[in-house]
This record gives C-alpha cells, sequence and structure tokens, in this order.
C-alpha cells in the first residue's frame, strides 16, 4: 500500500463529518461538526487519522475536550507537530483530571505556551517539580506544609502557593532551582515569623496599600534571604546567584535588615520611606506576593487548633494522675525553645504523644514561645478523650479518603493521577452463628483439609553430614572412625545442622462484594473463606482476607474481614459472616490498595488471590468493558514488579477471554459450579504455595 | 583436654564516648546491682560505642554478638569440634563471656531467632545461671559479668519486636542522636574537622531526620555524620563527601536522592 493509494486519499469534508458525528455525538453543545470537517479536509490523511484518533481518545473523557480538540487541531499540529499534538491532549486531559474543565480548556487553547514549553523546555512546570519542592520543603521544616499550584508565589502559613510555571531564567534546570528557592524563601516566611506582627494594621496608614505590600514582599525578602544564609548558608549563595543583584534602591536597608536580630518589625518600619522616596518595587518572580489577611487567618486558625490538642494532651496526662494518691496531680512543664517540652507530673518525667509534641513545636514556630495560656491543661468540661474524628459506621462521600490511587486510561496509555478515593472499613460483623453451622455442615471435609495441610507445614530439618554445624552428627562420626581405622581418608563432613524450612508466604485474599454476588454466589464465598481459614490456620501462612466494593472512582470501598497477624477469632468469623453483597467492582483500585499492604509484608513468597464473579465493572460505562480489564492487567502488573503473584478464582464462565489477559493464561481458575468453590479452594490454595 | 574457652581480655584504651545524659551513671549502678541492661535508639547513635566505653571503664572483656537471624543457640553458647578421635567442647560467646565474668554484648537482639532468648532468661534474672544442655553443665555467673542488648524500636514490624517476657528483665535505656551542640562536638572529635564543617554536617542530618517516614526510614545517623568528616579530612570536599557518605548512603530512591542532594547543596 502506498501514500498516493485510494485508501490513503483524504477524506472528504462528508466523510470527516460522518466520522466527527461518531466521536463527538454526546457533546451537549450540538454544535454542529461541518466547520471542524472543513478545517480538517486539507490535511494529509496521516495528520487526519491523528486527530481523529486523539478526538476520540479525549471524547471519552468529556466529549467537550473532544470537540476542543478537533476545534484547534489544525493550529495545535502546524505549532507542535506530529509528536507534540499527542503530548498537548494528554496535558489537557491531565488537566480535566487534576482541576475540571475549564482549566483544561484553558490549557488546551494557550497552544503557544505548549509550545513554548516544548520547544524551549526552558521553563519549568509546578507539576514536574512539586514533589521534589514538596520533599525539600519537608526536609526544611519539619512541619508539613502543603503545596499548590497558584497565580503568584504566596503562603497562608500552612499551603505554599507557586506559580504553575517558571520560565524567568534561560535553563529548565535553572527554573526547576529557582521553584526550590521560591519556595525556601516562603517557608522563611513562616519559619521567621513574617505574619507575627499585624502586618494590615500596620499599613493601614500608607498610602498605597498595594504597593505596601510589594515593598514589604521585597523588604522581608532581603531579610529572610540574610536568615537563610545563616543557617544553609549554600541555599543563600544559590538564592542569591539566581536572583541577581538587589536592586540598587535597596542598598540603604540592607544593613539592618541583614542582621540576625532582624524581625518583621524592621522591615515594617521601613516601609513608609521606601513608598515615599521610591515610586514602583523592583519586580522580582521570586520574591512572591504577601496576603497578610489570609496568613493570619489560617495562622490564627491553626494556633487556635494546636492549643487545644497540647491542652488536651496536658489534661490527659494530669487525668492520668501522678504518683501521689490524693488530690490533683501537679504538672510541672519547662519548655526547650525548640518548642520540645519537658512534663513532669509530680516530679516524674512524662512524654508527651507525638501529636501534642508536634503541636507544641509548631506553636512554637507561630509564636516564638509558648505562652502560659497554651500549657495550661483543658478544664475538666471541656476536655475529650481526643479531637480526632473515627470514621463513622455508614459510608459517605464527604469523608477524607484514606488512600488515593492512579488509576490507568488504555485511550492514553498513561496513568490518571490519583484518580480513586479509597476508604477502608470493617465489615459490619454478622451473625457468628453461621460459621459454626457452615463448619458442622462440612466437618468432615475440613477434618480432611486440615490433616491434608499440616503435612504440607514447614518444620526445620536437620541436615546430616555437614562441614560445620551445632551438633555431631554421630553416624558420619562412626564411619569417619572405621575409615580412619582402616586406612581410608575420613571425610570432614562430620556434623549436623539444623535449618528452618519456611515456608515465609503470605496470601491475601481479595473477596468481591459487588451486587452482583447477591444470593447463592455470596454464600458460597462466606463457605469457602471459612474452609480457607481453616486450612490456612492448620498451615499457619500469615494471610489476610479484604472485601471490595465500590460507586465510582470518588467512592472505593475496601472491607477489612480479617488483616495480616489478626487471629482467626470470633470477631473474624462474624465478619465473614456479615459479608454481603453490595455494589461495583472496580477492581484496579482495589489491587493496588492490596498490594501495598501485602506488599508490606517481611516475607518471601507473596499471593494475591481474587475470588470474582465476573470481569471488573463500575457505574457508569466507563470502567465497563475494556477500560476495566486493561487497568485490572495494569495493576496486577504493578503487582507482579513488587514480587507479588496473583491468581483469579472465578464462577464467571465467560472469564477465560478476558482473564487470560488480566491473569495471564496459567494463573486462574473457572469453576463452572458455584457449590464447587468451597471445596476446591483449599486445593487451589495448596496447588498455588506447593514447594 | 577437652574444653577451649577463648581468652578474653580487658579494652585497653579509652573510647571516645561523648555522655548525653546521665547515662554512664545509670550504666554503673545497673552494674553494680548486677542487673541486664537493654539498649534502644535508633541505628548509628552511638550504643555500641556506649557498650565499649563502658567496659573500659568498668575495666571487664567484652564480647560482642552481631546478632542475625540465623543466630542459633549453639552460635551463642557453644559445639563440640572433633578433634583426632576425640570431642572437644569450644564455647561460644556467650559461654565465654560467662566464664571470664565479661560483658556480654548482643546487638540488634531482635533478628536472632527466638529460641536464643530461652538462654538468655536465666541469665537475666536473680538466678544469674547459664544452661549449657549438651554438656549438662550449669554454669553460674560471676558478679562481674553482665548482660547487655540492644535494638531498634524504628523498625517497626510485628516479626521483629521484642517480648514482653524478655524486655521486662532489662533496665532499659533510651538512646536517640545527640542535641546539635553535642552532636557537632562528637562529629569534630570523631571525624577531625572544624567546627564549622560539623556544624553543617549536623544541620544536614537534622534535615534529613525531618524527612524519616516521608521517604526515608531512618535519617542520617551520627555515625553517617562522622563518616562524612572522615571523608573530609581525608581531603575531599565537603559536598563530595556528604553526597557520598550521607545522601547515597540513605536511599537508592531516585526521587529522594534528588531531595538529599538539593539539601546537600542548600547546606554547604
Amino acid at each position: 500500500m502506498t501514500l498516493s493509494g485510494p485508501s490513503f486519499r483524504k477524506l472528504f469534508e462528508h466523510e470527516l463529518e460522518e466520522r466527527l458525528d461518531q466521536l463527538l455525538f454526546a457533546s451537549p453543545s450540538h454544535r454542529s461538526v461541518g466547520r471542524l470537517a472543513a478545517a480538517l479536509e486539507p490535511l494529509p490523511r496521516l495528520r487526519q487519522e491523528l486527530v481523529l484518533r486523539w478526538a476520540g481518545v479525549a471524547a471519552q473523557t468529556y466529549a467537550e475536550i473532544g470537540y476542543q480538540v478537533v476545534a484547534l487541531a489544525p493550529r495545535a499540529l502546524e505549532l507542535l507537530g506530529d509528536e507534540g499534538f499527542a503530548a498537548w491532549v494528554l496535558a489537557g486531559l491531565d488537566s480535566y483530571d487534576r482541576e475540571g474543565l475549564r482549566p483544561a480548556m484553558e490549557r488546551l487553547r494557550d497552544i503557544d505556551a505548549f509550545a513554548a514549553e516544548r520547544s524551549g523546555t526552558a521553563s519549568a512546570r509546578f507539576t514536574e517539580v512539586e514533589g521534589r519542592v514538596a520533599r525539600f520543603v519537608q526536609g526544611l521544616s519539619g512541619r508539613p506544609l502543603a503545596l499548590r499550584a497558584g497565580k503568584t508565589a504566596w503562603t497562608d502559613t500552612d499551603t505554599i502557593f507557586l506559580p504553575e510555571q517558571l520560565a524567568t531564567l534561560r535553563h529548565a534546570d535553572d527554573n526547576r532551582r529557582l521553584y526550590l528557592a521560591t519556595a525556601a524563601l516562603l517557608w522563611a516566611q513562616t519559619r521567621y515569623g513574617t505574619f507575627n506582627a499585624d502586618i494590615d494594621a500596620a499599613i493601614t496608614s500608607l498610602p498605597d496599600r498595594q504597593r505596601a505590600l510589594q515593598w514589604l514582599a521585597v523588604l522581608e525578602a532581603v531579610r529572610l534571604e540574610a536568615r537563610i544564609a545563616d543557617e544553609l548558608p549554600g541555599l543563600g549563595v544559590e538564592m542569591a546567584a539566581l536572583r541577581g543583584p538587589w536592586p540598587e534602591e535597596l542598598g540603604s536597608a540592607m544593613a539592618r535588615l541583614g542582621r540576625a536580630s532582624a524581625t518583621v518589625e524592621d522591615s515594617i518600619s521601613l516601609l513608609p520611606d521606601f513608598l515615599a522616596s521610591h515610586g514602583v518595587p523592583p519586580g522580582l518572580t521570586f520574591v512572591g506576593t504577601l496576603d497578610p489577611t489570609a496568613a493570619r487567618r489560617v495562622r490564627a486558625e491553626r494556633i487556635a487548633k494546636e492549643t487545644i490538642v497540647l491542652r488536651n494532651a496536658l489534661a490527659a496526662l494530669k487525668a492520668a494522675g501522678g504518683s501521689r494518691q490524693s488530690g490533683e496531680a501537679v504538672l510541672d512543664i519547662v519548655s526547650g525553645e525548640d518548642g520540645a517540652l519537658e512534663v513532669r507530673v509530680d516530679g516524674e518525667l512524662v512524654a508527651l504523644p507525638p501529636d501534642a509534641q508536634g503541636a507544641a513545636q509548631s506553636l512554637v514556630q507561630d509564636l516564638g514561645e509558648l505562652p502560659p495560656e497554651v500549657l495550661s491543661p483543658a478544664g475538666p468540661g471541656g476536655w475529650l478523650p481526643t479531637d480526632k474524628q473515627g470514621p463513622g459506621p455508614e459510608l459517605h462521600n464527604d469523608r477524607e479518603a484514606n488512600c488515593r490511587y492512579d488509576e490507568w486510561d488504555y485511550h492514553r496509555s498513561a496513568y490518571r493521577k490519583g484518580w480513586c478515593h479509597v476508604y477502608e472499613a470493617e465489615v459490619k460483623p454478622g451473625d457468628a452463628g453461621y460459621v459454626n453451622e457452615v463448619g458442622q455442615r462440612y466437618c468432615a471435609l475440613i477434618g480432611q483439609i486440615r490433616r491434608r495441610f499440616e503435612a504440607v507445614r514447614g518444620e526445620d530439618r536437620v541436615l546430616g553430614r555437614q562441614p560445620e554445624g551445632e551438633e555431631i552428627d554421630l553416624d558420619a562420626q562412626v564411619d569417619a572412625h572405621i575409615d580412619r581405622r582402616s586406612g581410608a581418608e575420613p571425610s570432614p563432613r562430620l556434623f549436623c545442622r539444623r535449618i528452618r524450612n519456611e515456608r515465609s508466604m503470605a496470601a491475601m485474599f481479595m473477596v468481591d462484594m459487588s451486587g452482583s454476588t447477591k444470593g447463592w454466589v455470596n454464600d458460597a464465598e462466606r463457605e469457602a473463606l471459612i474452609m480457607l481459614c481453616e486450612a490456612l490456620e492448620a498451615l499457619g501462612d500469615d494471610y489476610a482476607i479484604y472485601g471490595f466494593s465500590g460507586w465510582t472512582r470518588t467512592r472505593c470501598d475496601i472491607y477489612r474481614i480479617k488483616a495480616f497477624g489478626e487471629r482467626y477469632d470470633e470477631a473474624v468469623r462474624s465478619r465473614i459472616a456479615g459479608i454481603e453483597a453490595r455494589d461495583y467492582t472496580r477492581m484496579g483500585v482495589a489491587i493496588r490498595h492490596l498490594t501495598k499492604l501485602l506488599a508490606a509484608r517481611p516475607v518471601r513468597h507473596k499471593l494475591l488471590v481474587t475470588l470474582s464473579d465476573g470481569r471488573p465493572d463500575d457505574f457508569g460505562d466507563e470502567y465497563r468493558g475494556t477500560y476495566g480489564i486493561e487497568d485490572t492487567r495494569q495493576a496486577l502488573q504493578e503487582a507482579r514488579r513488587q514480587g507479588i503473584r496473583s491468581y483469579c478464582v472465578t464462577i464467571d464462565r465467560h472469564g477465560p477471554d478476558y482473564l487470560k489477559r488480566m491473569y495471564g493464561p496459567a494463573a486462574y481458575t473457572v469453576l463452572d459450579e458455584v457449590g464447587k468453590l468451597p471445596v476446591k479452594i483449599a486445593d487451589i490454595y495448596r496447588r498455588l504455595t506447593a514447594q | 583436654m577437652d574444653l577451649l574457652s577463648p581468652q578474653l581480655a580487658s579494652v585497653a584504651d579509652e573510647p571516645y564516648y561523648q555522655p548525653v545524659g546521665d547515662e554512664v551513671g545509670l550504666f554503673e549502678a545497673a552494674a553494680a546491682r548486677r542487673l541486664p541492661v537493654l539498649l534502644k535508639g535508633p541505628t548509628g547513635c552511638g550504643k555500641t560505642r556506649f557498650v565499649e566505653y563502658m567496659a573500659w571503664k568498668l575495666k571487664r572483656p567484652l564480647v560482642t554478638v552481631a546478632c542475625h537471624d540465623d543466630l542459633t543457640t549453639a552460635d551463642l553458647l557453644g559445639r563440640y569440634l572433633i578433634i583426632g578421635d576425640e570431642t572437644v567442647w569450644m564455647d561460644g560467646p556467650l559461654t565465654a563471656a560467662v566464664r571470664a565474668g565479661a560483658i556480654c554484648y548482643l546487638d540488634e537482639i531482635v533478628e536472632a531467632r527466638k529460641d536464643t532468648t530461652v538462654v538468655i532468661h536465666p541469665l537475666a534474672d536473680s538466678r544469674r545461671v547459664l544452661t549449657i544442655d549438651k554438656r549438662g553443665e550449669l554454669l553460674p555467673a560471676p558478679d562481674d559479668f553482665m548482660l547487655v542488648i540492644s535494638y531498634n524500636p524504628g523498625y517497626q514490624s510485628i516479626l521483629k519486636e521484642i517480648k514482653p517476657s524478655t524486655r521486662q528483665r532489662f533496665v532499659a535505656m533510651e538512646f536517640d542522636y545527640p542535641a546539635p551542640e553535642l552532636e557537632a562536638r562528637i562529629v569534630v572529635a570523631e571525624g577531625g574537622v572544624d567546627a564549622v564543617i560539623a556544624r553543617k554536617l549536623v544541620k544536614l542530618g537534622e534535615l534529613t531526620r525531618n524527612l524519616k517516614g516521608q521517604g526515608l526510614d531512618e535519617g542520617a545517623s551520627t555515625r553517617l555524620l562522622v563518616h562524612a568528616a572522615q571523608i573530609v579530612s581525608a581531603g575531599r570536599t565537603p559536598t563530595e563527601a556528604a553526597t557520598a557518605a550521607i545522601a547515597r548512603a540513605l536511599t537508592d530512591d531516585p526521587d529522594m536522592t534528588q531531595t538529599l542532594d538539593d539539601l546537600v547543596r542548600a547546606v554547604f
């Protein structure tokens, strides 16, 4: 086939229109695609196909984005080339995942910026340095500071906002270092008390608030850089190099602000002069902006919150009492300069809980020292055992997710970052009698399973005839003696050594709790788990059981039935009884979460077994079909990379077509009858873990 | 000749040790009352050096056993060897220490196999005897014998926890990295660098400790800081030394390595 052949001729407008209609028909705007088709017509066929493919990918995420991609395609192709075009679409989709529709559209529209970014690669983007900056700031401060992208660089003392993109310097690497320096300067604002003074009050008398704040930011930058240079000389040198020389008009203030004893008050007192004698402040990018109102509010909230944490902890210590038998315990508190508190109850040194220590340290950073009212225990009326809220028994979407996981989008061949929200909770206990009843019903089978598994159990073995070991091997010694007497050369291997024949195995059972398991599948699952527990108890392997279900990506529920290291006791049994059919089967995220738990086990062999009744599925059609299968496959591959073997036991007779793709040909079993699950499962496990 | 026991010598030269609190006095009190001691603390904060120093101070021989997960009771107690046609008993380090009235230091005790604790228990309470069942020997410990064990509570693993029945036989002393001033003094003394570089290294140590649990299992230990200082005193630049002896020693993760490099650059 040549490029000039009939199948590679350009598509005509009506053909394009038809294809676009198929791809974008879901577009809510009902805009005609005729105009789009006309714009695509002059493009060569390869490019036409490229646009159609990516428009399809984008439309799967959001039809409106697909429309936008086609509309901008000719210009984007011209500016970015074929490869850049794909990257441009992906960047837009990424932005949609993280920030929503409007920013995504803006990002797509701004092709010039994207092109500049790609061609020069001189600029650095917030997303690429986010992790690096976050770890850097964590290293500097100890107090966690969140990072966010913002219009300018500023901090509210809890979060550091940094611009989306920095292109101040010529090289991308320099711009990345500029990000670090900027973040360090903002960290220094919180560390060296820029907001310890009431800035708003101080500048009300000044004529131009905006300009005053700009000048103050510059003056503070001078002061803070001097402090940083003092404590972190390397960073000081780097900051100086990145910013270049300070503007001349600052000369008069440098000496005063450079002293170690200078505070924000010094900067404030210099303000009127600067406002009067120098017009517009120098535009220094990395200096950022100040928002004292927001910072003050956040700071006040944090101080209030941490005061409560600290006072509650002190009240708890006081309530716990000291050595004296009667009367109130006497609290004696000495605070060190770095916020480390030494607390004595009735003269005995006691340790504060880590959260209270952290609160104290944070308060010292905010207030300079711990004021006495912070150090008085909360009164008896106001004190609660803890101010942490445990997860309620009901599942709500407004809870904070336990963790977030990326999800694989095969359309894009890329991950959607932090896409799935996982909530872990315990299964509500069911009727514990159920387990006993099943135990009685399968009494003979359980006995059989136990015997068979006990035989497999790993035990210490004694290796004879070893060159060294803790004991003498008498047989070997007798042989050696005979050899010596008869003139033969005796073997030097005269000892026996005990070696551990440990199974060193951890198994994670992942149980499908989707709505489709309702009824006998659910019964079979529960019975199978009871058999398994009996078998595994006999074997002594480390194992855990978790159920999974969910309703869209923002509510992926993981139900704990038995954690690793937990004993197979009454509580676990009643949780097995309590397993019930719930919502949907978003498998990838469940695998990722359970893989994380499993990977942390200190054993040699790790096995993830899924009990399921069908293919991955979730509410809405996004996860159904290929998307879900590809994501699950990706999650299983991630698990494999962490040394985890996966296996699936299913009763879906259509399983083989997709299971082979997900698990590989030898790693699943399809049972043709649900009733066989309890009988088979223990055997399957034994075969999998045979050594 | 049916018994071989290694000759133990006392610690001859005073090891460098910088006390951080009242640990020396506490240890002496435990030694005087013949009580065993448990040292806990992160890696490289000076536990082993402290025991060496105390052995020197108390003028007793020191036997150190680094425990590992295949350490058996025979490795501690001893075993029969065959020499010619004879069997000869060879004392293990613990038995030798008991016979000589030495300090026996079992480093990272949680790593050892569980059955080893059985031989420690009767030594660590008022009985103070060592049972060597293979020889049918009940060896009473002389007054000078002292058992010291250590472990690092930082490794949070249920398999690597010390049982209450074991830990409740010991006088426990907690170690941590020294305060910055003190740590700098240690780095100067041990690493042979000037106070300015020592303070910078200590600062870097602090910064890495802020990252503990955020991608690093442990921050830089005092030992690592001393290593870096020694590299500097051997003629390398501080940045080079800190990168090799601290940043690279702490992690293999590329992201974390970058962060540590950033921090090294920030300090020097």
